[in-house]
């Protein structure tokens, strides 16, 4: 065995080693696919070898709705109270306005896709989990109502667990009061584009994110009313492949398509030239 | 009268009237030596009753909301209505016997009821899937409330349910369409609506009936976002001990002064001393007189006032800062 005993000093490097950021290489959740991080954001953040689609923030899906230099972020002002002096809640959202930004879980604009003026609502889930609290109700009201004063189409991009439970009754009630909002829209036909991303569950898939004149959802998006988690419990048994993805609600009859990343832009300008009469996009103004 | 089963926290009433009970039943047709004996033990009952439910802390209340001899949608609807026709089905999957609906007569009065149905045994319990629907069930509520709409009907809704039911059949037939549909269709549905919580009001499952001009609780009903035992489970991966429940009753804010004080409902009914459970016809009696108030104050009203309203006051609910 002797070939086994030669001893080995360690090699010494030829060159010196490249200062490399730690966050330069990004690893694909779904197939482990890793690049560089420029090619995912590129890609829009869907992996280039997979396609499956990474979750991003709120603002990006401003920017990849709307036409460059055109977002006006709208009622900036709003921010959550601790109305039923939850245990711990004033600190998870100090917290979550370091980590997440003090927008709350959604962040209102308004802009234009294609020339065409548009007021957009775009949850966070890196925010208390894209949690609806009072003030997701209220900036989502208030955007409805510029809405309608203004007649410009409404697109809300949903990403949440659902309702926020740090403020109890007063969560569940925004239920309503967005859907309240939403039907006056409706009697003054404006349209509505729900966009579901992943995810989309509880109470905010039990109100505005069901009620688009239009719902259309992200590849793999797990929507549901209820948490797989819950149903597992409630079944005692395992859940069926593929449950509760987009393309299960898709199958379902419960949205009317699911759309790539890439054609978001172009799929909701489209439906909105068909809801408001307006002929369709040519050339590069098509998006 | 005692009561075959009683709430923990009810024993010492439980007690008193077994006493009382017994008393009675030795006396036998010669009541009138134990009338003076029992008479200040029935006194005794009525201030140990109030003693008790004066100073419920949040879980006991969800008890009492939960608690089965509680009176029940069926229950009023016997004692409040006359001419109650039952209409079932949605007219596209199936009958889900959670919810119960239908015409029926207040005061004369054609309204809609349409309630929550839990069941009193298990037998019931499972035709009811303990008053937690599927989508077909609120797809029911909606078409009656529709037709109510069409024939200019108040709609009269009573809540009652753990939340809706979040199973395979559920989720695949749209759970989340049929409830925000609901709340949607509510928010402009062109005749009076009034909604009481009337045992457990369970997060969406509750809001999809209870999108209304005058939101009512029962003294002893609970409202919430999230069950109890949910909310314990998250904040303290507790959900079985008493103090933990305990604790997440008391910050989730659910009881009929706290959701009053958050403007969230109108007005509390008042239950008989020791709760609806212990005098149905009372109970009825007191909700039914509110309800005809409350329904003279709105059937004056135009739809297009009555929905302007009713929009207005849920546009108001929450509370932030700017």
């Amino acid at each position: 065995m002797a070939w086994f005993r030669k001893e080995r000093k360690p090699r010494q490097p030829r060159r010196e080693k490249l200062e490399i950021p730690r966050d330069t290489w990004v690893k694909c959740e779904a197939c482990g696919h890793t690049d560089i991080r420029d090619s995912f954001e590129r890609n829009l953040n869907v992996c280039p070898n997979c396609d499956y689609h990474r979750r991003v923030r709120a603002s990006d899906y401003l920017s990849i709705l709307l036409d460059e230099d055109t977002i006006d972020e709208t009622e900036t002002e709003l921010r959550s109270t601790d109305p039923l002096n939850f245990p711990d809640y004033p600190a998870r959202l100090k917290k979550s306005i370091t980590n997440a930004g003090d927008q709350d879980a959604v962040i209102t604009a308004t802009g234009r896709l294609a020339g065409m003026p548009l007021n957009v609502g775009a949850m966070d889930f890196a925010f208390m989990g894209g949690s609806m609290g009072s003030v997701v109700g209220e900036k989502l009201s208030r955007l409805g109502q510029h809405s309608l004063e203004k007649k410009f189409p409404l697109v809300i991009i949903s990403a949440s667990g659902g309702a926020r439970m740090q403020e109890g009754v007063l969560s569940l009630m925004q239920m309503a009061k967005v859907s309240a909002m939403l039907s006056m829209l409706a009697e003054r036909r404006i349209p509505y584009i729900s966009v579901l991303t992943n995810p989309t569950t509880g109470g905010v898939s039990a109100s505005y994110a069901m009620l688009g004149d239009a719902i259309i959802a992200e590849p793999g998006a797990v929507i549901g009313f209820a948490g797989p988690r819950v149903i597992k419990s409630t079944i005692g048994q395992d859940l069926p492949d593929g449950f509760q993805t987009a393309e299960f609600l898709l199958e379902h009859g419960m949205l009317d398509a699911v759309v790539h990343r890439h054609e978001l832009k172009a799929t909701v300008g489209r439906l909105l030239r068909h809801m408001t009469g307006k002929p369709a996009a040519t050339g590069w103004s098509a998006a | 009268m005692a009561t075959a089963a009683a709430l923990d926290f009810e024993k010492p009433i439980a007690e008193l009237e077994q006493r009382i009970d017994d008393l009675k039943r030795l006396a036998g047709d010669a009541s009138y030596g134990v009338a003076l004996e029992i008479e200040p033990l029935e006194k005794r009952l009525t201030e140990l009753r109030r003693e008790i439910y004066k100073q419920l802390t949040p879980l006991q209340r969800v008890e009492v909301a939960r608690f089965k001899l509680r009176p029940f949608t069926q229950d009023y609807l016997d004692r409040i209505f006359t001419d109650f026709i039952e209409l079932h089905g949605d007219r596209a999957f199936r009958e889900d016997a959670a919810i119960v609906g239908g015409w029926a007569r207040l005061e004369g009065e054609t309204v809609m009821v349409i309630g929550h149905q839990r069941g009193r045994d298990t037998k019931d319990n499972l035709k009811r899937n303990f008053a937690m629907p599927h989508p077909e069930g609120y797809r029911k509520a909606l078409r009656l409330m529709k037709l109510a709409e069409k024939f200019h009907v108040p709609v009269l809704t009573f809540i009652d349910t753990p939340g809706a039911w979040p199973g395979l059949g559920a989720e695949e037939r749209g759970q989340s369409e049929a409830i925000a549909r609901n709340i949607f269709e509510m928010s402009q549905l062109g005749v009076p609506i009034i909604a009481t919580v009337i045992g457990e009001g369970g997060s969406g499952g509750a809001l999809a009936l209870g999108v209304a001009d005058r939101v009512l609780m029962l003294e002893n009903a609970v409202y919430s976002v999230i069950s109890v035992e949910g909310c314990a489970a998250i904040l303290w991966k507790d959900n079985k001990s008493i103090e933990s429940k305990e604790r997440a009753a008391k910050a989730l804010r659910i009881t009929a002064p706290d959701l009053v004080e958050l403007r969230v409902i109108d007005e509390i009914v008042p239950e008989p001393e020791g709760g609806a459970h212990t005098n149905h016809d009372l109970a009825a009696a007191t909700l039914k007189s509110t309800l005809i108030r409350l329904l003279d104050d709105l059937r004056g009203l135009r739809p297009e006032k009555l929905v302007r309203r009713r929009r207005e006051k849920f546009l108001r609910m929450g509370q932030y800062i700017g």
